[in-house]
């Protein structure tokens, strides 16, 4: 566990110094990202020199792990939201009408473009298991 | 309160780990509920995991400063988290590879349509200038409306709340328009409620999650390009 953390932390923080030093228009994780999308690409290849616990599967265990539990991550800036909701009353339905309805049509468009798009292209889609 | 109570209270209150602690006992109480309501959307863990804690905040008069001295910790790992995603994304990677055109084609239009509907609708309702730049990124980050001279503390505010709506209303939404791709349903979740729509998708399907972890990211770049034009073009 303690090695995967710290092999994710060391793309973070490589990420967060070539964002800053190149200035990059992405975000220091999003660099992190691309960069451990780089060491998995390598691994085969990497693999007689890199930590027993990057290639056995263990760092695969633990990404699951924080991305099982995403929706916690948000909590602590969730709470501020309810804390300047005064925010939104201010400005009163408006608001609220076009958060909903902007979030319907960008969830419908997005959806049906894709799946239009698939199907044009003669794409077989992913449809296992039944949606809860 | 007897003196030393309040005396334990006052201590307590002031390390971190007590609202560190308290976040988590919330959110396994949340995700548990969510987990035996058989994930329904409006037992979504991160809704009710905030409005518990806000009211425990408001009930103990514990201002949010205070309560993020512990709840940073959490917070911080948002970072570890997108790293996190490169392993879902290599999973799956011949199958988003496959899918790069419909993925271009849906990130192209929803998140014109997004951003667009949004600004409209909140200008039809008189909304001033501040205001509609603020909601313009709202399916993405608070960072582009503050660079567009938006409110940022509305803007914040304004994605949260689209997250949790998004998460909320995909499955749903998507059961009634009949729409079954699991790449499809994942990719819409993450473009239009970015990382919570992200966690919601990973909730219910492995390839939804993954497809969402992407539509995130993709969308964060794309409205970061496309915002201040759109923004001018609707505005001015």
């Amino acid at each position: 566990m303690i090695v995967s953390v710290t092999a994710i932390l060391l793309c973070q923080l490589l990420g967060e110094a070539l964002a800053r030093g190149l200035a990059l228009p992405a975000p220091g994780p999003v660099i992190g990202m691309a960069l451990m999308l780089g060491l998995l690409a390598l691994r085969p290849w990497l693999a007689p020199t890199l930590p027993r616990e990057i290639t056995n599967g263990e760092l695969e265990s633990a990404s699951k792990t924080i991305l099982a539990h995403l929706s916690l991550l948000f909590v602590p800036a969730g709470v501020g939201v309810v804390q300047n909701l005064d925010l939104i009353a201010r400005h009163g339905l408006g608001l609220a009408i076009a958060l909903v309805v902007s979030t319907v049509l960008a969830l419908t468009t997005t959806a049906f473009v894709f799946s239009f798009t698939s199907r044009l292209l003669g794409e077989a889609a992913d449809t296992n298991g039944s949606p809860p | 309160m007897s003196a030393p109570d309040l005396a334990l209270w006052v201590y307590l209150s002031r390390t971190p780990l007590l609202w560190l602690t308290v976040t988590l006992v919330v959110y396994v109480i949340a995700d548990r509920a969510s987990a035996a309501a058989n994930r329904h959307p409006l037992g979504n863990p991160v809704l009710h995991s905030i409005w518990m804690l806000g009211l425990l905040l408001w009930l103990t008069g514990t201002p949010y400063r205070a309560y993020f001295e512990g709840a940073q910790f959490v917070h911080f790992m948002l970072g570890p988290a997108i790293v996190a995603l490169a392993i879902s994304l290599w999973e799956t990677r011949s199958q988003i590879a496959r899918a790069f055109l419909p993925m271009i084609a849906a990130l192209v239009a929803g998140a014109i349509v997004a951003l667009t509907s949004a600004v409209a609708i909140a200008m039809a309702f008189g909304a001033p200038r501040d205001v509609l730049i603020a909601i313009a990124p709202k399916s993405v980050t608070a960072g582009v409306a503050e660079s567009l001279g938006g409110d940022p503390a509305l803007a914040a505010v304004l994605v949260i709340l689209t997250g949790v709506l998004g998460a909320i209303i995909v499955t749903p939404l998507m059961n009634g328009l009949g729409l079954r791709d699991w790449r499809a349903r994942g990719f819409a979740a993450g473009l239009a409620s970015h990382g919570i729509g992200a966690a919601r998708a990973f909730q219910v399907h492995p390839t939804a999650g993954a497809f969402a972890g992407v539509a995130m990211g993709l969308n964060a770049l794309f409205t970061a390009l496309i915002a201040p034009f759109l923004v001018r073009l609707l505005l001015d």
